[in-house]
């Protein structure tokens, strides 16, 4: 309730500065643009893109701790850039060792002597990396081809949903093996990529299928008389109205890009140059992890960096409903217990592992 | 309306069509090429430099001399017929190698996908039930730590736990050495003991999502006024929950279980490699480790037509089952 009223009063402070500034405001935003500095429409640009969702996110236990999750995969991330911990290498230890039995290695180390927590930290970089762009490029695709598809219909809209289809029909971990070993690619975005090359087209559909109902608003037909370009109307109109569900799907397709490189790394079909959290299982499982207690933290430790990043990303990405449903925002409650219920629906058009 | 099934119909074909010759194009990106590999077998094993190009044409259906239209036709000829030509590392006709593993991959896939529609449906309607509940906290938490975990680390875990440490259950293989493939008790037993921890492994981490999926489409449908006025008319609470709750909660899981069981063959990549279960994956991965392109190719073509199926299912019978959403839907353009 606190944050209610402090929302409030700052939204009554923004405009009686306009107010104040221009005299009487009935002409709106003409006078307004006058008045409001750019250190003003800076702080507020500032307060409604990074303050407000962060508030939002920050007030719900479960985004909360999705945040810190994937911050702590960032530090590690950084501290790997950074040169912080010492990189793998192997016999730098004594072989064998396991969870926290010596301090200077405290995630053990494998049948090689390479310390697991150097293996872990220094690959997170390139993980972040592939899982961003990878989601970038599916959830980019994806609404690209389902707003036009959804907006413009007609052979246009029926054109782009039977190349969706068709990508759809592929199926993706086969063609994603296949491409790496076409074309190799070593580079962490470029791999990300080539992960999510077909996973846009489920999602594409499902936009596609949103559009179709909010190109009905009055508000776009109202845009669409005024003689508004359409990628203007996209772009204003529709977009805003599908951010939720992209950036749910989002951090789905970020999960994906995880679980499907983890995958392929272990089975030893991408391409790495460095040992990777895939590549130490590979290793862990080929290495004669299985047969022995000993060495089962070989397996565990990439094992708990996979699913934990994946807990970060899924708890992150039920927030992401909150943050950006304008209902919810507004009240800053927390009362709508079932986040990202509404999309969850649609999940089974995409892939999942 | 009937015009609608005819074009859905032809869009399977046209698909089909169309992934096929993506097939032919992909494998002719691959290193080497498809008639290297073979090449260099055959004459491995001594047979004549002058007759080898006759053989592969032999093997492949495609004569490798022949130009690129022609291979082509000769190609997606062959494959209309069923014909995939002979595998390279296995030296037995594609087609063949198909038949035996495809029942493997399907009884997997389709068990563990009905297991987690089944237990992700009941586990959420439960949850819904008693919304805000420690259960239901207890379990949305839950549910969000298994849709965390990939199958491949379940199955890793459960492999060396169940069949390695403990040593209860088989740790590779479809069924036991020693047993005759023919329908007998001890042959199905073998294959249900063989297939216990893929199946488990594939099942486990997939239920979290049904299950949270399921709760959120009950409290939807829980809000809804019919609910309310079916509580007024004092409807008994067991018709309630089947015929008015459960029905139109699971409806929209529909088309995400035809999806879900075309996706989930190609996940069988992964999980088959790590049970050495030789299904359609195992083989897809084995045939992409050995150049054995005809192989690759048919293994490819197979889980990709299971996907288009799968597709073109859920679209024809979801307006049969759902009578508000009519198929087709009209476009206008802007």
């Amino acid at each position: 309730m606190k944050r209610t009223e402090r929302e409030e009063s700052s939204a009554a402070e923004s405009s009686a500065v306009v107010t104040d500034g221009a005299g009487v405001d009935w002409r709106g935003s003409a006078s307004s643009s006058v008045t409001v500095t750019r250190a003003e429409r800076l702080r507020e640009f500032y307060e409604e893109t990074v303050l407000k969702p962060m508030l939002v996110a920050w007030s719900d236990s479960r985004t909360r701790l999705g945040l810190l999750i994937i911050g702590f995969y960032v530090s590690l991330a950084l501290v790997a850039v950074l040169g912080l911990w010492r990189a793998p290498s192997t016999s730098q230890a004594p072989r064998y060792l396991t969870l926290f039995e010596n301090m200077q290695y405290p995630l053990g180390t494998t049948a090689s002597g390479t310390d697991l927590a150097a293996l872990i930290i220094h690959s997170t970089p390139d993980i972040l990396l592939m899982v961003t762009s990878g989601g970038l490029w599916a959830t980019g695709i994806a609404v690209l081809v389902g707003t036009v598809a959804g907006y413009k219909g007609g052979s246009v809209g029926r054109a782009l949903m039977s190349i969706s289809d068709f990508v759809m029909a592929i199926p993706g971990l086969p063609l994603v093996m296949i491409l790496a070993i076409t074309f190799n690619p070593k580079n962490p975005i470029l791999l990300g990529i080539v992960i999510n090359i077909n996973y846009w087209a489920g999602l594409g559909r499902s936009i596609h299928s949103q559009v179709l109902t909010i190109r009905e608003n009055n508000y776009v037909e109202a845009s669409r008389t005024m003689g508004v370009s359409t990628p203007r109307i996209i772009l204003k109109d529709v977009i805003p109205n599908i951010m939720p569900y992209v950036t749910v799907n989002f951090v789905f397709a970020a999960r994906y890009v995880v679980f499907a490189s983890i995958g392929l790394f272990f089975l030893g079909v991408l391409p790495y140059s460095d040992q990777n959290w895939g590549v130490t299982l590979n290793f862990a499982y080929n290495g004669g992890a299985l047969f022995s207690w000993s060495a089962a933290h070989w397996l565990l430790v990439p094992m708990a960096a996979i699913i934990g990043l994946s807990v970060g990303l899924i708890l992150l990405g039920q927030g992401m409903d909150r943050v950006f449903n304008p209902r919810v925002r507004t009240r800053l409650t927390g009362e709508s217990e079932s986040t990202a219920s509404a999309d969850e629906k649609d999940t089974g058009m995409t892939e999942v592992l | 309306m009937s015009n609608y099934y005819v074009r859905r119909t032809a869009r399977v074909f046209a698909t089909i069509f169309a992934v096929a010759t993506l097939t032919f194009g992909l494998i002719r990106l691959l290193p080497g090429g498809p008639f290297t590999q073979l090449r260099a077998q055959l004459l491995r094993q001594g047979v004549p430099a002058s007759e080898v190009d006759a053989r592969i044409s032999n093997l492949q259906n495609i004569d490798p001399n022949a130009p690129l239209w022609r291979q082509y036709l000769d190609y997606m000829g062959a494959v209309a017929q069923g014909n995939f030509g002979e595998s390279i590392s296995l030296g037995e006709p594609v087609a063949q190698v198909i038949a035996e593993a495809v029942p493997w991959t399907v009884f997997v896939v389709l068990v563990s996908t009905i297991l987690m529609f089944a237990v992700g449906i009941f586990l959420g309607s439960l949850q819904a039930y008693w919304e805000g509940s420690r259960f239901d906290k207890a379990f949305s938490g839950l549910s969000i730590g298994l849709m965390s975990v990939p199958f491949y680390v379940v199955a890793v875990i459960s492999l060396y736990v169940f069949a390695y440490q403990w040593g209860w259950l088989p740790t590779a293989g479809t069924v036991g050495t020693n047993v005759d493939k023919e329908l007998s008790v001890p042959f199905v037993l073998s294959a249900l003991e063989h297939s216990l921890l893929p199946i488990f492994s594939y099942t486990l981490g997939g239920i979290g999502g049904q299950a949270l999926a399921m709760r959120g489409n009950s409290i939807q449908v829980l809000g809804n006024d019919y609910v309310r006025v079916a509580r007024l008319r004092g409807l008994p609470d067991r018709r309630i929950a089947t015929r008015y709750v459960a029905r139109n909660a699971i409806l929209p899981m529909y088309t995400g279980f035809l999806l879900l069981l075309g996706f989930r063959l190609s996940g069988t990549v992964i999980l088959e490699q790590i049970f050495s279960y030789t299904g359609l994956g195992y083989y897809m991965f084995a045939a992409l480790k050995a150049n054995d392109y005809p192989l690759m190719m048919a293994t490819f073509l197979i889980i990709t037509v299971a996907l288009i199926v799968g597709v073109y299912i859920a679209d024809l019978t979801y307006s049969k089952i759902d009578p508000r959403i009519s198929a087709g839907g009209s476009d206008e353009a802007y």
